[in-house]
């Protein structure tokens, strides 16, 4: 038997205990709601966490964006939110000698071009601004996936159990940016596999027990697709 | 002339209903792939499809707001959702219902939390039978928070009339037709807050004060369903995947 969260809706009361409320929840007449629909997570804090909705950059959060535009001094990057977010060109001249012209931008990052940076600050205009990662630039044979953020601590697993687990399981390079982008490495049948769970994944983070099943799925694929070696050879 | 139809018979309605009951009620979730929320909502026979996109960017940019979202709602019915064909588009109707939905749901809403977006709220009558923008605004507000948008509450929604002298709920449309007043009402239901109050004909006061009771225990109950309907819908088996 599989235990389920409790799923709370907007409005719903979740207690009295003010002074433990947490993120999706919010306090009216000295009783805790839900502001979201979710599920509800009791710990130290009791916290709604949201099955849905958009991602919001909060400083420090690591992202993985696409240039949509080129407006000097900065590079406009889709970050999968509601808000854009610019990179500024001192940040790839960063350290060197080299001045960046304009007009020559896109030598350095083109329209289309997928970014993994940093939030470096996000102000009262919901104006964004990225920092790049040292290793910044992704691309080249590699598989971008795009779930909804709120799944993405389920994609990480408790103290990131189910991450490590996919990566040796598939035997890819996975990596999972914030707001819910993720990139996958490997080889054709390793990343098929990769994205298929980790969209199983995001389907059912709802439920409890998932780490468990995931180890069940991937194990099972293993054997069937050694049996079916072991037939081809049987054949030949 | 009027006086030929009687909308009542041996204490029960033309479609064989009490005063006070409500049409059939269906909800489904999340029904649409590409939206970010979505709901599916019948009452008797009407059929509207509600889809929630965004907080996305606004645009035009002049009608950003520097603090909160902006809500926006479309109300629209098809072509084929009447008798007789309606001519598509926008009409004086619809854009009346458009403000009135989107003010019904607004105060809900918590804006506060994205700035400078527009939340679009998308409602399409499928089949029509008097009720729509209450069925309208049920699927909305159940289409709202599957998007995961931050609110206080839900919003249900329900009509009340008057039909041969009797306060009846939830018209039906020879009833709203041939009836003598007709009061749609949305309320969030857990604190009696009234979002949206219309009334078309007239009521005495007494009559106002029944209908709007009948109203608010109507409200209660299909907020039990737009509730149970979320519940269930992250309560489903998860069948497959399992080895």
């Amino acid at each position: 038997m599989r235990s389920m969260y409790k799923v709370v809706v907007p409005g719903d009361f979740i207690t009295e205990e003010v002074n433990r409320a947490g993120e999706g929840t919010y306090v009216a007449d000295g009783r805790v709601y839900a502001m979201k629909y979710g599920i509800i997570d009791d710990k130290e804090e009791i916290k709604v966490v949201a099955l849905s909705g958009k991602y919001v950059p909060s400083r420090g959060d690591i992202v993985i964006g696409k240039i949509i535009e080129i407006s000097y001094p900065y590079w406009i990057i889709d970050i999968g939110s509601p808000y854009e977010a610019r990179l500024h060109l001192s940040e790839l001249a960063k350290g060197e000698e080299k001045r960046i012209e304009f007009g020559s931008m896109n030598k350095y990052l083109d329209l289309g071009d997928l970014v993994v940076a940093k939030v470096l600050n996000v102000d009262s205009m919901m104006r964004v601004d990225l920092a790049l990662k040292e290793e910044f630039k992704i691309g080249g044979r590699g598989r971008l996936l795009e779930i909804s953020h709120t799944k993405v601590p389920r994609v990480i697993g408790r103290s990131g159990s189910m991450i490590k687990m996919l990566k040796e399981k598939c035997n890819c390079f996975i990596f999972i940016a914030k707001n819910g982008r993720i990139w996958i490495k490997g080889s054709e049948d390793e990343m098929n596999l990769a994205s298929q769970v980790v969209l199983m994944i995001a389907n059912e983070a709802h439920t409890s027990g998932l780490t468990d099943r995931v180890a069940n799925f991937l194990d099972s694929f293993k054997r069937k697709k050694e049996e079916d070696k072991g037939k081809e050879w049987e054949k030949k | 002339m009027g006086e030929e139809i009687k909308l009542i018979k041996d204490g029960k309605r033309l479609d064989g209903r009490g005063f006070e009951e409500l049409r059939p009620i269906k909800i489904e979730v999340g029904i649409l792939k590409r939206a970010d929320g979505s709901c599916y909502f019948e009452l008797g026979n009407n059929k509207v499809i509600a889809a929630v996109y965004g907080p996305r960017e606004m645009h035009p940019r002049h009608f950003q707001d520097a603090k909160m979202a902006v809500v926006k709602y479309r109300y629209n019915m098809a072509p084929f959702s009447v008798d007789d064909r309606k001519r598509p588009g926008p009409d004086r109707r619809s854009v009346e219902i458009s403000k009135v939905s989107r003010e019904a749901l607004d105060p809900v809403i918590i804006k506060e939390y994205y700035p400078k977006t527009a939340i679009d709220v998308y409602v399409e009558v499928l089949q029509s039978d008097a009720g729509t923008r209450t069925a309208g605004i049920n699927a909305a507000s159940v289409a709202l928070a599957a998007a995961g948008i931050p609110m206080r509450d839900l919003v249900s929604s329900i009509a009340v009339g008057k039909i041969d002298g009797e306060v009846v709920l939830d018209l039906s449309a020879a009833e709203d037709n041939y009836g003598e007043a007709d009061m749609p009402v949305a309320m969030v239901a857990r604190t009696n807050t009234i979002t949206m109050l219309q009334m078309d004909g007239q009521f005495s006061k007494e009559e106002f004060e029944r209908g709007l009771k009948l109203a608010t225990s109507a409200c209660r109950k299909i907020y039990e369903l737009q509730r149970t309907a979320l519940v269930e819908k992250y309560s489903e088996s998860v069948g497959e995947g399992e080895a």
